[in-house]
């Protein structure tokens, strides 16, 4: 296959041989390792999951301790973040709600990739009256603003952070279906696709070994827009009372008892809230070198 | 121009009759059984019992769900959107006023973040790589990464407990005026970076090298050549982000105590009030079909290129 692809694709004259691969994941990898946006935004998230998988190590409290004598200190060298209503430390807090933001972003992307890629497949791919069938169904949820689409769910599953994940990553599925069905008819119609199928493949075979390649940088570019996007959604979701509830030191959650006491102890907002937002910068400033990489006509 | 307008709107007719059909079975869905919950350990089984049945039948709970739809949609197409399931008051009394809170709410952000963030992505484009650019770009970076929950908390310490300017919860346009600032100053940031690539490609054209090669005043080629092509990029995607900033205003009506459906909404999740609920999210949908519907057709109106006859 390797062969036939190298035989189809016209090589420039002029550039030098052998000709760099312009895929795959290590090229991708050395591509953004010279962006000063992926560079900050990457280490700001891989700090996020080394918290997440080793907090228990480095807090420097335990994060569920009430110590009623030290209620709501402002930051100090003893709490650096300060405490909360209840004396808890901040910075530990905030450590262990790392492990939420990791599990809402992955999740939720997980369940929106994953849906979405398969109904677009299927869409695309598949029969014609499927494809009319499960676009009616998309338009219509697509006629939804996503936060609507997303209480929807949590009406329905009821308010927990589970419900949350789920509810953010579901709302999130019929964007990836639109744009992974539109991708893959353009796809079908390459010559490629088409030598493919005079070389005699079958449809699964040209569906997840042709056609499901070149449609993943699309879907890359659009899971780098909808992922902050969500896990916001989740975050938001939490604050109202509806995903994580407290004491879960999920970052969002933690803002809710905050809000009462936000006039005398600013930091029991502030910090919880840097939390999120510098997460989100950072997945948005790594999105933005994605796209630098992948789709050039972007970054003008 | 009124054979598009038909067109679109006969379009718009099976959507929201979908719209209908799914906020329909988010009731279906949910498995709680609100009658069981409204009278359970309250009086003793038998008169539950009956009381239960009493209610099925008054909600037509107890017939085949087609049918149940049919009613709904013609209950909805009356103006009749049932009663709350924990008030007992129609929908429609709790829901009214709240809708219009919430449309002032969304149309005063729109203002402030259609002109925010054009003005600010057409510096940004004009003075490419200069620190006006960088700054716009940085800030329209922070403002679809901060949270909308935050960047409202951080306003009300900010203004209302520092500052002392406003109130945490006015009354009437004093209460509108941080929540609309919020929400719009959040919605400037996405507005802004479509303004800015709108605008590198419209000054990339012919037609503003022609214009300046006419020596016109670069604030003519500025205003009266580019900006006007610029803004129909902006214009198709205004549709869309009303639907952000009806999700935002869910978000931004909780922090600052403003009595729209979103807060409602909120309310109405946690006490299992399906046909709140229901109807925020119905009425939600609606409107931001309607505004898409809207769109379109001045799209079309402002765009002759458009093709009317599709």
């Amino acid at each position: 296959m390797s062969n036939l692809s190298a035989t189809l694709t016209p090589v420039p004259s002029g550039t030098t041989s052998p000709v760099r691969k312009r895929s795959g994941f290590v090229w991708l990898m050395r591509e953004l390792a010279v962006k000063r946006s992926a560079q900050i935004g990457g280490s700001i998230l891989i700090l996020l999951v080394f918290c997440a998988l080793f907090g228990n190590w480095i807090m420097p409290y335990d994060p569920f301790l009430v110590d009623a004598l030290n209620r709501l200190k402002p930051p100090s060298l003893q709490h650096p973040f300060g405490t909360d209503e209840l004396g808890r430390d901040i910075l530990s807090r905030i450590i262990y709600g790392s492990r939420y933001f990791v599990t809402i972003s992955i999740t939720a992307a997980a369940i929106a990739i994953t849906g979405g890629v398969t109904l677009g497949l299927l869409a695309g791919a598949g029969p014609y009256w499927l494809d009319s069938l499960l676009m009616r169904i998309v338009d219509i949820m697509l006629a939804y603003p996503y936060i609507l689409l997303v209480l929807a769910v949590v009406a329905i599953l009821g308010p927990s952070l589970t419900t949350a994940m789920v509810a953010v990553g579901i709302a999130a599925i019929p964007g990836y279906a639109r744009l992974v069905r539109g991708e893959v008819l353009s796809v079908r119609q390459t010559e490629y696709v088409e030598a493919m199928r005079a070389l005699g493949a079958s449809q699964t075979r040209i569906t997840f070994r042709t056609i499901l390649p070149n449609v993943m940088s699309s879907i890359i570019i659009y899971a780098s827009y909808a992922t902050p996007l969500a896990v916001l959604s989740a975050a938001a979701l939490s604050f109202l009372g509806l995903g994580a509830q407290p004491p879960i030191p999920e970052w969002g959650a933690m803002l809710v008892n905050a809000r009462t006491f936000m006039r005398t102890a600013w930091w029991t907002v502030t910090m919880p809230g840097l939390a999120i937002f510098i997460s989100i910068l950072a997945m948005n400033l790594l999105g933005n070198a994605l796209r630098d990489v992948l789709d050039p006509r972007s970054s003008r | 121009m009124v054979y598009y307008i038909i067109h679109r709107i006969l379009i718009a007719i099976p959507v929201i009759l979908g719209i209908l059909l799914l906020t329909f079975f988010i009731k279906a869905a949910i498995p709680t059984d609100a009658v069981t919950a409204l009278y359970e350990g309250q009086v003793t089984e038998g008169e539950a019992a009956e009381a239960i049945a009493n209610i099925r039948a008054k909600y037509h709970l107890d017939k085949p769900w087609y049918q149940q739809f049919v009613i709904y949609v013609s209950d909805v197409a009356r103006g009749d959107l049932g009663e709350s399931i924990r008030t007992r008051q129609p929908v429609m009394d709790e829901i009214g006023y709240r809708y219009v809170n919430t449309l002032l709410l969304t149309f005063s952000a729109l203002a402030i973040g259609v002109s925010v963030g054009v003005l600010s992505g057409v510096l940004a484009a004009y003075y490419k790589d200069t620190w006006i650019d960088v700054t716009a770009t940085t800030f329209s970076l922070f403002g679809i990464s901060i949270p909308a929950f935050f960047f409202g908390l951080v306003l009300i310490l900010v203004f209302s407990v520092w500052l002392r300017w406003i109130p945490v919860i006015g009354s009437g346009w004093q209460g509108l005026i941080l929540p609309a600032f919020c929400l719009g100053l959040i919605e400037a940031a996405p507005l802004s970076r479509i303004a800015r690539s709108a605008m590198l490609d419209v000054l990339g054209r012919d037609y503003i090298r022609a214009a300046r090669a006419k020596g016109m005043r670069e604030s003519t080629v500025l205003f009266r050549h580019a900006l006007p092509n610029a803004l129909l990029a902006v214009v198709t995607i205004i549709g869309l982000q009303v639907g952000n900033l009806l999700g935002g205003a869910f978000i931004i009506e909780v922090i600052f105590g403003w009595h729209g459906i979103g807060e409602l909404a909120v309310q109405a999740i946690q006490w299992r009030d399906f046909t709140i609920t229901q109807a925020v999210i119905l009425v939600g949908a609606g409107t931001y079909v309607l505004v898409n519907l809207i769109v379109d057709i001045l799209y079309a109106w402002i765009d002759p290129r458009i093709n009317l006859g599709t």
